[in-house]
């Protein structure tokens, strides 16, 4: 009996300790998703990166805070941690995305201070190997003939940063009839993509990462890619630009900081951001996970990101996301 | 003959040393994470996964002891199921249905053998099926739109009816209650969210565990301690334990039937392990001459959907692996490790990378064995858990349930919400209203809402879209067997009044 009891408390202890987790007073890096994803990622490789250049002194502890699509983490760091020197926060397109939609109940983007941006992921447009419409304008000039006649996917949902892409392109050669654009959200992009091969959907939109398994086997064709240039490693993937569309949309990774830090703690943080960019460990870890470089730091990113929200929330009213 | 040398290869990789110990002590692991309510494999796996990256583990290990933890806590999930009426995770909640009563009745060893051997089965013939068949298997994926989902969901809501023999009305209200809270959250159309009240807690949806450990842990301590103990489900007879093998033997066609429809269901990136212990649970039902035992503790209730959900979590890992498409929690887990270990899932991974799909295969088949092992022999130490008196077992499985759900988002909120469920449940209980449908509900309204919604938005909501293909229109014809027949059905079996002058 007196051993059974034991035993009871013994895998309590264990538990206690694997949720308690942190108690040590170090830099801590907040993902506001579960282990394994893009946020996550992001702490896990620019904070490991930051101790082995020696940009930070002690390891940068990595905390989980998943819930309400970042929203949750946001709000704990706006409430709960506004003056907290030692920590960062991990962002990327989607913070913005929800951020412009007022989707984190009331909070703003000027209630965090954003670090920096040091690669992204670029968006793309992709059809079937057998589908009819053989570059990006065929394609959005069928959306513009009958919009009913071209379903997207994409791994977001209806107003994510996957939707909006499509309607961004669509602007750009005058098409504003949003809301007559069909878009399923389905369950992220490799889903996204499935349904196009199958041909439930004309065309997937998504990132470039969530395409390169599918590559090599000629059951996709990639219509354009969102970038300023064509992409190192995917030179035969053409711009959206090239073809006339003048579009740049990437899922930028990054981080933020808390608002009440004092301009020095600021300045550290940006100095170890932007020695991370430019550190041989970080081209590694981006070319490991199909990034392109995009190093944007301080007051430069913080302009990008008021034109990028100003431009969200315009058309999320428009395809009445937000009212 | 190329299958056995890519297997030898495989083996080559798990048979080091390191490997193995891995395998075995993620075996044991997911085991102990699946049989404690608030852990299931997702969020286990989630919580090992920094544990991989700090014991800078290579793509192979890694996989390799994740995979472990997956399988064992597959296995894990019944063993609560069984002996407490709580479902370790959610694709054990059927077993809750036979298991429980047959441990009521003093056979807590019997289903808990026959149990560990329909997984084994289950696990076994599933990832020989992923070995052979998984390019071929991934094409599937591609048969399967909106429309064919929508009609696998209907076809799992109609049997629903069937599942309580007692009174179904009450299971169809539960279901509904399901329903309605499924729909809380961001709605994936619209990008809305809807009955989140402002709350950002609420946006993400109700989690399963929140719901599962609620409505099954939490209000079975309510009712522990109205009752002092009297009403409680919690003290079970105990016998010698043996091993069953006349019912091995008459559920063997049981098992193999679960097993295909489990697969399936796991092949398929839209349905899941869940799904696939519902669905193989309910035709080993309908099957049977004895229906009206079903639900009293009838072994093959205990196989089917053992069976069923092993073998779903064998089956998910084919979309995962050769789609990069995650069947389940779990697996969208796994695949996200996979990529941050840089390796690309896609329909080429099994030519670019062998030594990691072919290790994982060798692994897996070790980890089954590994697990037949802990689960059979070994399973005395299971039972002996039973003896520790109810009012410190009770306390001390909701207190690793309350760690385990606040592992979930580091937040006291789902801790309140998991309470309000066990009131819930508490009310359940005494109205009689039975809470499983109400978790399948949950579990498989929101993909059946978004099935439906993608589906109107593809045909500009026009509604015969849905039978257009020949896949939906089977499922859409089963469906409606499975939903009708029983009415008529149930007339012509019941075994007339007897004369009696």
């Amino acid at each position: 009996m007196k051993s059974r009891t034991k035993r009871l408390f013994s895998t309590l202890t264990v538990l206690a300790g694997i949720s308690a987790g942190g108690a040590v007073m170090a830099a801590e890096c907040i993902a506001p998703a579960n282990p394994g994803g893009g946020w996550d990622f992001t702490c896990r490789t620019i904070g490991k990166i930051m101790y082995d250049i020696g940009a930070v002194s002690d390891p940068i502890q990595v905390t989980n805070m998943a819930g309400g699509g970042g929203g949750l983490a946001y709000s704990h760091v706006v409430n709960e941690r506004n003056d907290d020197p030692e920590l960062i926060v991990a962002a990327s397109s989607a913070t913005a995305t929800r951020l412009a939609q007022n989707a984190y109940a009331g909070m703003t983007a000027d209630q965090v201070s954003f670090l920096g941006a040091i690669g992204a992921d670029p968006g793309v447009l992709v059809v079937a190997a057998g589908s009819p419409y053989q570059s990006l304008n065929d394609l959005l000039d069928a959306v513009k003939a009958d919009p009913s006649s071209v379903t997207f996917a994409g791994g977001s949902a209806a107003g994510g940063f996957d939707h909006l892409k499509v309607l961004m392109a669509l602007n750009e050669v005058g098409y504003n009839d949003v809301t007559k654009v069909k878009y399923i959200g389905v369950d992220g992009g490799a889903d996204a993509l499935t349904q196009t091969i199958g041909g439930f959907t004309q065309a997937m939109t998504g990132d470039i990462s969530e395409v390169v398994g599918f590559l090599p086997t000629g059951d996709v064709r990639v219509l354009a890619v969102f970038t300023d240039e064509r992409i190192p490693g995917f030179e035969s993937i053409p711009t959206a630009r090239e073809q006339g569309v003048d579009l740049v949309a990437v899922n930028w990774r990054g981080l933020y900081v808390p608002k009440g830090i004092s301009s020095e703690a600021y300045d550290r943080w940006s100095t170890a951001l932007a020695e991370v960019a430019a550190s041989p460990e970080w081209a590694a870890a981006m070319q490991a996970n199909g990034l392109a470089p995009f190093t944007r730091v301080g007051d430069d990113f913080q302009d990008y990101l008021a034109e990028v929200i100003a431009d969200i929330e315009t058309l999320s009213r428009e395809i009445g996301v937000i009212q | 003959m190329e299958l056995l040398a890519n297997l030898s290869q495989g083996f080559a990789v798990a048979l080091t040393w390191s490997t193995l110990i891995l395998a075995i002590s993620g075996c044991f692991a997911g085991t102990i994470i699946g049989s404690l309510p608030g852990l299931g494999p997702s969020n286990g796996v989630a919580i090992l996964i920094p544990l991989a990256f700090s014991l800078s583990l290579d793509a192979t290990e890694a996989l390799v002891l994740m995979t472990s933890v997956y399988y064992g806590a597959m296995y894990g999930g019944r063993i609560s199921s069984i002996l407490l009426n709580i479902p370790g995770d959610e694709p054990a909640l059927m077993t809750t249905l036979d298991g429980y009563p047959m441990a009521r009745q003093g056979r807590a060893g019997d289903a808990l053998v026959l149990s560990g051997v329909a997984s084994f089965v289950g696990a076994l013939l599933a990832t020989i099926g992923l070995m052979i068949l998984a390019p071929i298997l991934a094409r599937i994926a591609y048969l399967f739109g909106p429309a064919e989902y929508f009609a696998l969901y209907m076809l799992a809501f109609c049997t629903l009816g069937g599942l309580s023999s007692r009174n179904q009305i009450k299971a169809g209200l539960a279901a509904i209650i399901g329903l309605a809270i499924a729909m809380i959250g961001l709605d994936n159309t619209t990008g809305l969210p809807r009955l989140t009240f402002g709350s950002l807690h609420l946006m993400d949806g109700v989690d399963f565990l929140v719901a599962i450990v609620g409505l099954f842990a939490v209000a079975e301590i309510f009712i522990y301690m109205e009752s002092h103990g009297r009403e409680s489900a919690i003290g079970v007879k105990l016998e010698r334990i043996t091993i069953p093998f006349r019912e091995i033997g008459n559920s063997a066609v049981t098992m193999l039937r679960s097993t295909l429809i489990g697969f399936i269901a796991g092949v398929l990136p839209g349905a899941g392990a869940s799904l696939g212990s519902f669905l193989a649970y309910m035709a080993e039902k309908s099957l049977s001459r004895d229906k009206e035992t079903f639900g009293t503790g009838n072994p093959r209730g205990v196989a089917a959907p053992e069976a069923g959900n092993n073998a779903a979590a064998g089956g998910a890992l084919v979309p995962m692996l050769t789609l990069g498409v995650p069947g389940s929690g779990t697996t969208a887990v796994l695949l996200a490790l996979l990529v941050t270990l840089n390796i690309t899932p896609g329909p080429l991974l099994f030519e670019e990378r062998p030594e990691v799909v072919w290790g994982l295969v060798a692994s897996l088949l070790i980890a089954n064995f590994v697990l037949l092992i802990m689960n059979v022999p070994l399973v005395k130490l299971f039972v002996r858990i039973l003896s520790v008196p109810p009012w410190i077992l009770l306390p001390g499985i909701t207190m690793v349930a309350f760690g385990g759900i606040y592992s979930l988002s580091g937040s006291s909120y789902d801790l309140v919400l998991m309470l309000l469920f066990g009131l819930f449940g508490y009310l359940c209980r005494k109205l009689d209203v039975p809470t499983v449908p109400i978790i399948l509900g949950i579990l498989l309204g929101n993909h059946m809402e978004d099935s439906l919604r993608r589906a109107m938005v593809i045909s500009d909501g026009d509604w015969t879209y849905l039978f257009t293909s020949p896949i939906s229109i089977v499922l859409w014809l089963a469906a409606i067997g499975g939903f009708v027949a029983p009415m008529f059905l149930r007339n012509l079996l019941r075994t007339p009044p007897r004369v009696e002058d």
